[in-house]
């Protein structure tokens, strides 16, 4: 599904504050895969998603999705197919609009609903938008008028999980997008991702930095450092894989410890 | 009296469209838009110069044409080429300067003599008795409120308010914000050029320096009708910058009328009031922060 090949992006070249933040990096993701990723800070987790969401173009490298060459494609054209949420869960949602506003933007991505730009939101936009808000399980159904402000960090998040689904994407990307979520919303949230990712068999990228999790859900593990993918387990290894084991290997890969400041907080 | 009832009340509905076409670019997009002074003497002068021609409706699409066309300018230097918004709208206007001269034959201003207006043309058809200045004012400004309302209801216009909202969200929804910035920027100086192609058919003439200030007290008028109407939704925002024009024009001919500050000075208290708003929030948390502090410094603090 996705093919990334060969990979590499340094920011400020040729200054003091060069940072090479991906060298060489390669990976493939067969559809349907859900792949967690981990690594130390500035390894270059972000970085990565960014690059496949188009955020700016690669300097060398090609990545291709579903057989499409996208290594040049500006990022509001890569979001028809590409789905993707934040960390700051105030990043996915426009505050001032209502819930449904916010929906039918969403929706806007939609191929099937050939819709002309000066076309209204109609009632069966507004009856689907419902159905699919009572899956969350928070009774946004009842404030579809209400301005997307006034709901909390999680419902947020959770409506942007909805937004970035609304539309089946091809790939969804997740940037630590419970991290900033108190651990009961949290759990909310990835249960959700979990169900809507299965339900559609969405190819997932995730940065975590929960190790735990990096293990238990989806797929596959990924850990990057300096920019590249040092270890990718799946199947039995990564299933009799302990987090003491990972940060051995990851130890026996780079020479270092794995060191996250974030990490220390999770359990 | 009733005579300078009836003018403030024209002026407000002629200069609203200016308020409305802030409230889409200041308050909507989020950009504060100084393509505005030059827009609207853009328009007028279309207006006036083709309205000479003996094309007084004509005159109107037109110079809204002319505005969009100089929101467009604006808008590429910002979306295209990385002038941050503000110059953008200051090169724009610089250069409308000499379009303007340009558009009225190279003359610095022009006057309509004996020549049909889109206001004689429906005092000549008996429409509106003596208000039918005001008639027509309104009806314009009205027209385009609802067109305005009803465009933010447009899957268009929903993602130009979401570019002022959260661009990012705008760029996910596979929408190019470069392209709502354009589109919002092209309609709010048409309706900038709308508000001088119909004052200058109504004032029979049209002068280089008109426009000058003209962003403020479209300002003004936005913050004096959010203060009165509140804020809200999309339709209770066009309300009030209707109402908020309304009202300025009869403070400007209580000012004009009683003299309690002389006329001269009406652009300076008009800034000073524009920045006195804005800075409000500003303000208040800066009291609110003295206050603790103060508070603080009793028990034995800094």
């Amino acid at each position: 599904m996705l093919r990334i090949e060969n990979i590499s992006k340094t920011f400020n070249p040729g200054t003091v504050n060069e940072k090479t933040a991906l060298s060489g990096l390669s990976l493939h993701l067969a559809p349907g895969d859900f792949a967690a990723v981990i690594g130390s800070n500035g390894a270059g987790k972000s970085t990565l998603l960014n690059a496949i969401a188009g955020s700016f173009i690669v300097d060398s490298g090609s990545i291709t999705l579903d057989g499409r060459d996208i290594t040049f494609t500006p990022d509001h054209k890569r979001s028809v197919v590409i789905g993707r949420l934040f960390q700051d869960p105030l990043r996915g949602t426009a505050p001032s609009m209502t819930i449904e506003e916010n929906l039918a933007l969403a929706y806007l991505r939609s191929k099937e609903e050939k819709t002309h730009p000066f076309s209204r939101i109609r009632k069966r936009d507004k009856e689907f938008f419902a159905e699919k808000l009572k899956l969350l399980g928070m009774g946004l159904e009842d404030r579809m008028r209400q301005p997307v402000g006034l709901l909390s960090g999680g419902q947020r998040q959770a409506l942007t999980l909805l937004m970035a689904t609304l539309v089946t994407p091809k790939l969804l990307l997740l940037d630590e997008h419970t991290a900033a979520l108190d651990p009961g919303t949290a759990e909310k949230v990835l249960e959700l991702t979990q169900t809507i990712v299965a339900e559609h068999h969405i190819t997932c990228l995730m940065v975590t930095h929960n190790m735990k999790q990096a293990l238990e859900l989806g797929s596959r593990t990924l850990m990057m450092a300096d920019g590249n993918i040092v270890l990718d387990i799946s199947g039995q290894e990564r299933s009799g894989m302990t987090v003491d084991g990972l940060l051995r290997r990851f130890k026996a890969g780079t020479g270092r410890d794995l060191d996250n400041d974030r990490m220390l907080l999770s359990d | 009296m009733l005579q300078i009832v009836q003018t403030a009340l024209e002026l407000g509905f002629q200069y609203a469209l200016v308020a409305m076409a802030l409230f889409l670019s200041y308050r909507v997009l989020d950009i504060a838009d100084l393509t505005t002074d030059g827009s609207f003497v853009l328009g007028a002068a279309v207006s006036v110069t083709l309205t000479a021609a003996g094309h007084p409706i004509l005159a109107i699409p037109a110079a809204m044409a002319a505005g969009a066309c100089a929101g467009f300018v604006t808008a590429f230097l910002q979306t295209r080429l990385g002038v941050p918004s503000i110059l953008a709208g200051i090169i724009t206007n610089t250069g409308l300067y000499t379009v303007n001269l340009m558009t009225m034959g190279w003359k610095s201003n022009a006057s309509l003599l004996r020549v049909s207006t889109v206001f004689t043309l429906l005092r000549d058809a008996g429409i509106g008795g003596a208000w039918y200045e005001l008639l027509l004012s309104a009806a314009v400004t009205g027209m385009a409120g609802v067109l305005l309302w009803l465009f933010l209801g447009t899957r268009l216009g929903l993602s130009i308010r979401a570019t002022g909202n959260n661009r990012d969200m705008v760029r996910s929804s596979s929408v190019n914000p470069a392209f709502t910035v354009t589109v919002g920027l092209c309609f709010a100086n048409a309706l900038t050029g709308l508000s001088g192609a119909v004052v200058g058919q109504y004032q029979k003439t049209v002068d280089t320096n008109m426009g000058t200030g003209i962003v403020v007290i479209g300002l003004a008028c936005l913050i004096i009708g959010e203060t009165v109407l509140g804020r809200g939704g999309m339709g209770r925002g066009i309300l009030a910058v209707m109402a908020g024009s309304v009202i300025y024009r009869f403070i400007y001919a209580a000012v004009l009328n009683t003299k309690i500050v002389p006329i001269e000075c009406l652009k300076l208290v008009t800034a000073m009031v524009v920045a006195l708003a804005i800075a409000a929030p500003t303000i208040r948390a800066g009291a609110v922060f003295q206050k603790r502090r103060l508070a603080a410094g009793r028990k034995g603090g800094r």
